[in-house]
């Protein structure tokens, strides 16, 4: 677990990982098997992370999606709820970008983002970025990041997740409109002019 | 004929798997007309080169 400098990385942050798990679970033992499957997993394709902010995310992700599904087993559904937005309202904030017709409405028809490569030179663009990521609902998040940190195919996921391939298309088209719709409120709205 | 909804989702299945002949065509021809999702195809592909550089970044380019 300590060849590589990430995969040190990764226990380090232990100790953070236990105390969010335990927080939600309230129970040791499940929050230590949540955190240790949750490094066990992150260790696959950790050598593709350049440093810790990317990897945390990727790790609390994979965690926080745990967490989820220990606590829809015991059916806590209201500490559910409040951990995370729920992949209902995301479709519902997509539908309301189209009309009946399934075409844009005018005020939500995508426009031009002015020159986005900028963006990747700058601090704050990562901080938005962070944070529209940790808005995404956990297993969202999970099958966005497996499919583009990690670079895995979607039958790959598909196999590992449990899910149909048609359900792993709706997560990662979910995932895509989300994730832009964010970046473009929280980041490029109104800098870049319309095209 | 595809709508903007349609479109969107065959423009991320298109990041995942290759399209056939009928789908690249209709979409071809969707995104002829359609400026709003032409801008939709840019931005997602912006999604997944900002999501490498996330990856790759090291500490020293981070705060």
């Amino acid at each position: 677990m300590t060849d590589t400098p990430q995969a040190e990385l990764i226990s380090g942050f232990r100790p953070q990982m236990l105390k969010f798990a335990r927080l939600q679970l309230q129970d040791d033992a499940a929050a230590e098997d949540v955190v240790q499957e949750a490094m066990e997993s992150a260790l696959r394709g950790v050598d593709r992370f350049g440093g810790r902010s990317a990897l945390k995310t990727w790790l609390f992700t994979i965690v926080r999606h745990k967490v989820i599904d220990a606590l829809r087993e015991r059916g806590r559904s209201v500490q559910v709820s409040t951990l995370e937005r729920d992949e209902a309202d995301m479709d519902e904030a997509f539908e309301a970008l189209f009309r009946d017709n399934g075409h844009w409405s005018p005020a939500s028809r995508p426009r031009a983002w002015g020159d986005p490569e900028e963006a990747l030179e700058q601090r704050q663009f990562w901080q938005v970025f962070e944070t529209c990521l940790e808005l995404l609902p956990a297993r969202t998040a999970r099958v966005f990041m497996m499919r583009e940190f990690l670079g895995l195919e979607t039958d790959e996921i598909c196999t590992t997740l449990q899910l149909s391939i048609s359900n792993c298309n709706v997560i990662l088209h979910r995932a895509r409109a989300g994730l832009r719709q964010c970046l473009n409120t929280g980041w490029f709205a109104g800098e870049g002019a319309p095209c | 004929m595809l709508n903007c909804r349609q479109a969107t989702r065959l423009m991320s299945e298109g990041m995942d798997r290759p399209l056939g002949l009928v789908e690249r065509l209709r979409l071809r021809f969707h995104l002829a007309f359609c400026r709003g999702c032409r801008a939709f195809k840019r931005q997602t592909a912006f999604l997944r080169r900002a999501s490498r550089a996330f990856v790759r970044l090291s500490d020293d380019d981070t705060p």
